[in-house]
């Protein structure tokens, strides 16, 4: 099956390729085109034409590991085309197929899955405080290390409920509930991706 | 144009709001960087406006930042909305109320796609029902929890102890309000005044006296941009596209911004201090970065909440200035105190934003 055949099966493809016209608005609001090498309307453009040899090279491109999801190009676009949800299906397939290697920013996927992902299956949170310190986040400024460090008083304080049982802010999730997450990321694909980043970029770093 | 026409065409901008009996689905970003916020807003809602809320131990993340990086597959996320669902029907609840705008994003796309595919409404209850044995239905009424503060924003304003008002000039305060791109830039229909004319902050900050501020770059993104912050040499996108906001509304001189999005309130208060920390520059007066609220903050001091019950002491950007200009009674010392009212000292430069030089 070619490229451009995958790209079709997934429905935010479907929905986020109507006509496009190759106006340029979505560049002209994009956040990340702002500031990175970065234009929308050539994702787009790109796709459409439906060239098999340049799907690829985007797909082994930093290029489509710009974009924000903001999805203010959604918003824009006179065709109701939306190039952020062309991103996000490129992003998969190129995780799919093992491009994403390729590219530098591709291969950030390594970080963000120990980050965000290591998250997920050890807290059920997404991002928690115990894992945000100041040589990871200097941006976070002083006032973030008084409250790691006084962490159980002040969030007591603040009516939390911080690795407590039962509900509230940043109550622990239980097990039984961690391993319904757990089972959905099993079933679903998640853990499946999480194991091959790990092992693409391992295998790379070997080679190199 | 007439006003029955203007009235009609505003009646297409809104939304059903559910009055009563809600889900609260908690924010990760909320939950960790405000988490005075969530339960702000659940004293608003069971004190002061006696509604009924559901506040389940049993929900997990939505994945949304997950998602958003291309982390996990959008299967995944389905699966776990349905999971969501599920629990909301098990409390038997029907009105479902996400605290994170990202979520509120995430709840929303996989609804679309569910209407627009309906094979993929098939696959997740069979991936829900594979994982965990669970069924689920969709709820009623869907709704960010700053609809609901909207919703209710004059029987706020008649409970208001301090008004969005500057006490010794009389006028009204200048507020920056910053929506959250997913609240209704996806799915326009979806938010109050759809993503051109977005009243939901706006209509709070009018209710209660303040003057909203329109600049140039208002509907400009905060810069999260997900993996672009998780990344920590990407984070130039963040902290440039918040600039581009900050430059933009200074010549207006706010007294404070508000947003509806966890992440958004939290970009725009620590950006303040790495541009104030990198170059010394600051956009609030003497030295001072603009206080940056959460809209559950901004309705808490309304109604008088103390600004230290309401977590503002773990702003970086300190909020003394606002509180002082709507003569807000408040302890300075109690600021760092602890739970029992112990010292547990204080941040590193706990006032100003500015580096001496």
């Amino acid at each position: 099956m070619g490229l451009i055949e995958l790209l079709k099966k997934d429905v935010r493809f479907q929905e986020g390729l109507t006509a496009c016209i190759n106006c340029g608005t979505c560049t002209a609001i994009c956040p990340a085109a702002r500031f990175y090498p970065y234009d929308p309307r050539i994702v787009v453009d790109t796709v459409q034409r439906g060239n098999e040899a340049d799907i690829l090279t985007l797909l082994e491109s930093d290029i489509i590991w710009y974009c924000g999801e903001c999805l203010s190009c959604k918003t824009r676009c006179p065709r109701n085309n939306t190039p952020g949800y062309i991103i996000q299906a490129l992003r998969d397939l190129s995780q799919e197929l093992g491009c994403f290697i390729k590219s530098k920013r591709g291969r950030q996927q390594l970080e963000v899955k120990r980050i965000i992902g290591e998250n997920m299956i050890r807290y059920g949170y997404c991002v928690y405080l115990d894992e945000i310190d100041l040589v990871g986040h200097p941006e976070q400024g002083p006032v973030w290390q008084w409250y790691r460090d006084n962490a159980d008083s002040i969030l007591k304080r603040l009516g939390a409920n911080y690795k407590g049982d039962g509900s509230g802010t940043l109550r622990k999730i239980s097990d039984e509930d961690m391993l319904e997450l757990n089972r959905i990321f099993e079933v679903t694909g998640a853990i499946k991706r999480f194991e091959k980043i790990e092992k693409l970029c391992e295998a790379k770093v070997e080679k190199a | 144009m007439k006003i029955e026409g203007k009235q009609r065409l505003w009646n297409e901008y809104q939304k059903d709001i559910a009055d009563n009996h809600y889900y609260y689905a908690r924010s990760c970003i909320r939950q960790n960087y405000f988490p005075g916020s969530e339960n702000a807003f659940l004293r608003i809602l069971r004190d002061y406006l006696h509604k009924d809320v559901c506040d389940d131990p049993h929900q997990t993340t939505c994945t949304g930042i997950a998602y958003h990086s291309a982390l996990i597959p959008f299967e995944t996320t389905q699966a776990v909305v349905a999971r969501q669902f599920s629990l909301m029907n098990q409390s038997n609840y029907k009105n479902f109320i996400p605290s994170c705008v990202t979520s509120f994003g995430v709840y929303s796309e996989v609804i679309e796609t569910w209407n627009h595919f309906p094979e993929t409404l098939e696959q997740a209850r069979k991936h829900l029902y594979e994982a965990t044995g669970r069924v689920f239905s969709c709820p009623e009424n869907i709704v960010h929890t700053s609809d609901i503060i909207y919703k209710f924003r004059m029987e706020i304003a008649r409970l208001s102890k301090y008004k969005l008002i500057h006490h010794i000039t009389g006028k009204p305060l200048k507020v920056v309000e910053h929506i959250g791109c997913h609240y209704a830039k996806m799915f326009p229909k979806k938010g109050v005044g759809g993503a051109e004319f977005p009243a939901v902050l706006s209509g709070m900050i009018e209710a209660w006296g303040g003057e909203v501020i329109d600049y140039p770059e208002r509907r400009h993104c905060c810069g999260f941009g997900f993996r672009n912050y998780i990344i920590k040499e990407n984070r130039g996108y963040c902290i440039s596209n918040s600039k581009i906001k900050f430059d933009s509304m200074e010549p207006y001189k706010p007294d404070f911004i508000v947003t509806n999005c966890p992440g958004c309130t939290y970009f725009l208060d620590r950006w303040q201090y790495v541009i104030a920390e990198t170059t010394c520059k600051t956009y609030g007066a003497d030295g001072f970065g603009i206080p940056v609220l959460t809209y559950e903050e901004m309705a808490g001091l309304v109604l008088g909440m103390d600004p230290w019950d309401l977590g503002m002491q773990l702003h970086q950007v300190s909020v003394e200035s606002l509180l002082d200009k709507m003569n807000i009674q408040y302890n300075p010392t109690k600021k760092h105190s602890g739970y029992m009212d112990e010292n547990i000292g204080i941040p590193e430069k706990p006032e100003f934003l500015k580096i001496q030089v």
